[in-house]
């Protein structure tokens, strides 16, 4: 796709995430926003997956590291073709495939279960280990929250895919600055985020994470990075796309109500009308 | 008395995992820097690439775990059950046991018999803490060739699996040439009308031992092996009510949540009968030799058969 088509399809991505977290009366709108062109990027352009093929051996993996924006993922997922965007109006209503945080059982196209913090960039170590060691030359990808990487499992992760050398995964760090508690950086400061991962020896990326163009040279850069794994610190406005929401930390994980949702949809339609005149 | 063979049942892991990896390619062990101690080391020395350390950090372990088995591989988690069923109870809930991926836990040094290293690694609670996770299954085996046999078998079956292991060397007491073992199957060692002592892991050589003090006594005590803890073998246990009609349980573990716990939730709704639960009586452990602890615990045979014949007399 190139940067146009990836811009309307992150509408259409927005669209999935407001219409299921507000159907659901519940969820999490701020952080599946700022990571939607994250979401669009990977899905529609980075990774080799096949929705007629969803279990395929060969597919690039992902684990979604942040649980909690599962709108974001199911929205991608849904409009790539895994499953009916219709159902995303099913997001977090009792029966529905579509739970409130990932479930590899019952979703296609999920490929870990996930939701507790923390625990996703284990597994998607665990994913990279294996292809190694089986000689496949599929890529793992894990977005993990900058307010999730206060969790000491992400450092027992990324010392251990420094230390294996991983250079098949990459971790996305969307760092929209704010959690639920307020800013990162008064909660309990994460930063410097990319020394971090430098001094666990990964290769890091700062770029604005709601750039296709920058979207696109990070992940073009870690995919020719050899010898060792890249964290990609994407620089995110939470809430990004809805002009209420943006850089608002009440929009965590709260739902809008009819109203907020007609004018964020407005929002939304407008950003997507504006693409159509380009 | 003749000279006993003792072996820990770590070392029936260590066995068959090498047996298992020599047929099995996607057999992969995993370890948290206890390779030695929880046996996996002989493993590494046989298949090194199949081997892989995690350092000091069971959290992580648990994940890669998961990782690995959506990719086909069948892992073997390796530490003290402290640190896999405590330390990583929430990675073994939220990153195994929800997906039910197929992952087996193979913890070393349960209970008190660790001995020397006192209550902060004495891992009475891992019982509790892995049966209450949907889809686990728990198995405590009583003896090395019962510990080698239950590795083999729960290769063979899909989904987690937490394996018990001890850190003492304890009587081998299932070597006999028709011995089979069967996931959720419990065996009966020795028939007996008056009582039944059910006990698991190494309780069951003592539980033994115990019987044949109690039968000079004239107590005619039932003897039954339960290596898997869950599923639990109601069948079995429902039966062993009706026969007797009094329930002694033994475990090296907490009375709270383990095997008396199990056998009373089964027995409560399905045949009401009275149990009395040998065990860790919710304390800590301490440290000590780990047969002076099993003693003052009153989990070897002496304190199984004075429990027994003491709450026996008072019918």
């Amino acid at each position: 796709m190139n940067k146009l088509e990836l811009q309307k399809m992150a509408v259409e991505v927005r669209k999935g995430i407001l219409e299921g977290v507000h159907s659901a009366k519940a969820g999490h709108p701020g952080g599946s926003l700022s990571a939607a062109d994250i979401f669009t990027y990977l899905y529609f352009e980075e990774m080799n997956v096949d929705p007629k093929n969803p279990s395929d051996p060969n597919r690039d993996r992902f684990v979604l590291s942040k649980g909690h924006t599962a709108p974001g993922l199911y929205a991608a997922l849904a409009n790539r073709g895994f499953f009916p965007v219709e159902d995303l109006l099913t997001l977090r209503h009792t029966g529905s495939y579509l739970q409130g945080h990932p479930d590899m059982k019952n979703i296609p196209g999920v490929d870990m279960s996930s939701g507790s913090l923390g625990q996703g960039l284990s597994a998607a170590c665990g994913m990279a280990l294996g292809a190694k060691l089986s000689k496949q030359d599929f890529r793992v990808y894990a977005l993990c929250g900058d307010g999730e990487i206060q969790e000491g499992q992400i450092w027992e992760a990324a010392m251990f895919a420094g230390f294996r050398k991983l250079d098949n995964l990459c971790v996305i760090v969307d760092n929209n600055n704010l959690q639920i508690d307020g800013r990162i950086d008064e909660v309990c400061s994460p930063y410097p985020i990319d020394k971090k991962f430098e001094s666990f020896n990964f290769h890091a990326i700062n770029i604005d994470g709601n750039d296709f163009d920058q979207i696109k040279a990070a992940f073009d850069e870690a995919k020719a990075t050899k010898g060792m794994p890249t964290v990609i610190i994407a620089h995110t406005v939470k809430g990004k796309g809805v002009s209420f929401m943006e850089n608002n930390v009440g929009w965590h994980g709260k739902a809008p109500n009819d109203e907020e949702f007609a004018i964020a949809m407005e929002d939304i339609r407008k950003a997507g009308e504006a693409l159509c005149q380009k | 008395m003749s000279e006993v063979k003792k072996v820990a049942t770590r070392e029936g892991y260590g066995s068959a995992l090498i047996a298992l990896g020599k047929e099995h390619e996607n057999l992969i062990v995993l370890d948290a820097d206890l390779a030695a101690a929880t046996k996996t080391g002989v493993f590494q020395k046989a298949f090194p690439e199949r081997h892989i350390n995690c350092g000091i950090a069971e959290a992580n372990m648990a994940g890669i775990a998961a990782g690995l088995s959506t990719l086909g591989y069948v892992p073997f988690i390796s530490s003290f059950a402290m640190f896999a069923a405590g330390r990583a109870f929430e990675q073994i809930r939220n990153s195994i046991g929800y997906p039910h991926l197929n992952v087996k836990i193979g913890a070393s040094h349960a209970g008190i018999s660790v001995g020397e290293d006192g209550a902060s690694h004495q891992c009475n609670e891992d019982i509790a803490l892995m049966r209450t996770i949907p889809g686990m299954v728990v198995i405590n085996p009583s003896d090395v060739i019962e510990a080698e046999a239950a590795v083999k078998a729960v290769y063979e079956y899909e989904g987690p699996v937490y394996l018990r292991f001890g850190r003492l060397a304890v009587p081998v007491i299932n070597d006999r040439p028709d011995y089979k073992f069967e996931m959720g199957k419990g065996v009966e060692l020795r028939d007996g009308k008056d009582c039944t002592i059910i006990a698991t892991g190494l309780c069951v050589c003592g539980a033994l031992e115990a019987a044949e003090r109690l039968a000079a006594d004239g107590i005619d005590a039932q003897v039954i092996n339960i290596h898997t803890i869950k599923p639990l073998d109601n069948e079995l246990v429902i039966a062993a009510a009706k026969k007797t009609g009094r329930i002694f349980t033994v475990e090296e573990h907490s009375i709270i949540g383990g095997l008396g716990a199990a056998v009373i939730e089964c027995l409560s709704e399905n045949c009401p009968t009275k149990v009395t639960r040998i065990g860790i009586n919710d304390v800590y452990g301490e440290s000590g030799p780990a047969q002076e602890l099993l003693h003052k615990y009153k989990l070897d045979a002496d304190g199984i058969y004075e429990r027994v014949a003491a709450e026996m007399k008072e019918r």
